[in-house]
């Protein structure tokens, strides 16, 4: 698994320097006194937007790929030897990544640890700080702007060229950032509710006006109750709420039927900690954000919904 | 909590409630009289063994077509009738009996089944997929078991007094031949429709215990065929009632909740029912002592 995610991070990263023809010529032809970083991310968010300000400067790899759960990581002698390797190690701090100090550590790794979100004001989220901060768009600036002064300070002769890498991907970002206020901000307040058993949106909430509510009681994995099915039918309909987010219900025709009693429309998937796989709809930051976007303007809005009973 | 409150508020608030129960009813209706038989006939086990047999065809049918209803159906109605005629036909051409042979093809199907499942990947899912549970009834699945219940009543008023009279007689039927074979071949088929139905809908606990235990706890407390028929019917009703609201209040899965009302009502007959019951029986040999 640990084998196969940096491997896979190997491969998404054959597959950019293959996508990027150019960037690759432009980092040949640097004069060969330039250096390329070697960068280590902890997840797969943060390998993407080191990639974004680094560009040919940065040669990146990420612990925990794409589509795997950073919280159950373990590391692999192949990742001590990755960070022992490399010359900047990228975090996200907020104590997301509980494994990193004692990786750093073991590896003997002496070099810059840089701490994306560092400087972001957290919010609470069970007692703790949320780690999830990446899901608003004004932190991800702030990783962006983190990830350029670290990588700056790793390799000043090419600061120039990481400067306006990091400049073109903070215009994309403020960019998004504004078009999904915009968007968001369309639909009336009473439809921005839904209901999802996903806790990685807070700051997505707080940013962008949305309400994320929890399924109350919802278990995983066992049979639901008829107590459980009613009180979310009835907590949709006290809250009003305008679509179902919820993940690992498999049966589709239970999550319909609550759907259909509640009067709510049952929504997409979505992201939160690790991108998708290459080539798949959220497989970058900026592409998972606009991913998430989609799916909760489609759950949002209001559409003619049949007879209940 | 008022009465009210607690036997039916419920089922005015959420419609999901009212659709369990309405397919619990529709399924007691037509599990009642074919478990009394299924008793009578002594054929207890078979119910069990025919809601394996039509796995292969379920999921068969899943692989093939994707989730249709419909399909899967059709795919377990076949393959279940496909076992229980292999097994009758090699009961009637050699002198193995029916249960035996019984046994042997749904076993066949089962890890046929289980093959065409894992296959396909996660089992897990096509799992929960193939068998419904009550609180997900939705209309096609209500239609199925309304339109399987309805049915069955018909064709079992028009074949009762053969059927009874086999139960009692086994003679009887071989003397009839032909027709005989045509019977219990078709009081089968009527069986299989009913696990189909219940099995799509509301998964295999319910479909065999929704029609086995009612018939085996009604056996304490009547004695002619309709009437044995009759409180089985009002037993499976009851314990889809009293198991939803169980599932309600207490916090319950509703699959199992039903089942064990119903294996309650059982054990509760056999206790204390009006005939042959423990209690009855004490009783009785109670007063022969005295006379």
């Amino acid at each position: 698994m640990h084998f196969n995610a940096s491997r896979r991070a190997s491969l998404q990263l054959l597959a950019l320097t293959a996508l990027q023809p150019a960037r690759a010529a432009a980092a040949a032809a640097e004069p060969a006194t330039a250096p390329v970083l070697k960068v280590v991310a902890t997840f797969s968010i943060l390998a993407d937007m080191a990639r974004e300000v680094g560009g040919p400067a940065v040669e990146v790899s990420a612990l925990v790929g794409p589509n795997a759960d950073a919280h159950v990581y373990e590391p692999t002698p192949a990742d001590v030897r990755r960070v022992a390797r490399a010359d900047v190690v990228v975090t996200n701090g907020l104590r997301f990544e509980g494994w990193i100090d004692r990786l750093i550590v073991s590896s003997g790794y002496r070099g810059r640890v840089v701490v994306a979100s560092a400087g972001i004001v957290p919010l609470q989220l069970g007692g703790g700080a949320d780690p999830h901060a990446w899901q608003s768009l004004v932190n991800g600036q702030r990783y962006a702007q983190n990830l350029r002064d670290a990588l700056v300070a790793a390799a000043p002769q090419r600061s120039a060229e990481i400067q306006a890498q990091a400049a073109g991907y903070l215009a994309r970002m403020a960019t998004l950032d504004q078009d999904t206020r915009n968007r968001i901000a369309a639909l009336p307040e009473s439809r921005r509710r839904v209901i999802t058993s996903h806790d990685a949106f807070g700051y997505f909430a707080a940013a962008y006006g949305v309400r994320f509510i929890a399924p109350r009681g919802w278990t995983t994995g066992s049979e639901p109750s008829a107590e459980t099915v009613a009180r979310i039918v009835r907590q949709a309909r006290e809250t009003q709420a305008s679509a179902l987010l919820v993940e690992n219900i498999s049966d589709p025709r239970m999550i319909e039927r609550i759907a259909r009693e509640a009067q709510v429309k049952v929504g997409g998937e979505l992201y939160s900690d690790a991108l998708s796989p290459p080539g798949t709809a959220a497989d970058t930051y900026l592409r998972m954000f606009e991913h998430n976007v989609r799916t909760l303007l489609d759950a949002m809005t209001p559409a003619k919904i049949s007879d209940p009973r | 909590m008022t009465l009210h409150e607690l036997l039916i508020q419920p089922f005015v608030e959420f419609g999901f409630m009212r659709r369990a129960l309405v397919a619990c009813v529709a399924l007691g209706l037509s599990c009642g009289p074919i478990g009394t038989l299924l008793v009578l006939r002594r054929m207890s086990l078979v119910g069990d063994a025919i809601a394996h047999a039509l796995l292969p065809g379920a999921a068969l049918a899943f692989v093939m077509f994707g989730y249709s209803l419909w399909a899967m159906s059709v795919g377990g109605f076949v393959a279940a009738v496909a076992v229980a005629g292999m097994a009758g036909l090699v009961a009637r051409l050699t002198p193995q009996r029916e249960d035996a042979s019984f046994a042997a093809f749904y076993l066949i199907a089962l890890a046929g089944g289980v093959m065409i499942i894992s296959m396909r990947g996660s089992s897990v899912d096509l799992m929960r997929v193939l068998f419904g549970t009550v609180l997900a009834v939705d209309d096609a699945s209500l239609l199925l078991i309304a339109g399987i219940a309805s049915v069955s009543l018909l064709v079992l008023a028009a074949v009762y007094r053969p059927l009874v009279v086999e139960c009692f007689d086994p003679g009887f039927l071989r003397h009839l031949g032909h027709a005989g074979a045509w019977v219990h071949g078709l009081f089968l088929m009527l069986l299989v429709l009913n696990l189909v139905g219940g099995f799509q809908a509301l998964g295999t606990l319910m479909a065999v215990g929704l029609m086995m235990l009612p018939a085996t706890a009604a056996r304490f407390w009547a004695a002619e065929v309709w009437s044995l028929a009759a409180v089985a019917t009002l037993i499976a009703v009851l314990s889809g009632w009293g198991g939803l609201l169980l599932s309600y209040h207490a916090n319950l899965p509703s699959g199992p909740a039903i089942v064990m009302l119903a294996g309650s009502f059982y054990v509760l007959s056999l206790l204390v029912g009006s005939r042959d019951s423990l209690l009855a029986r004490q009783r009785s040999q109670r007063s022969h002592r005295k006379a």
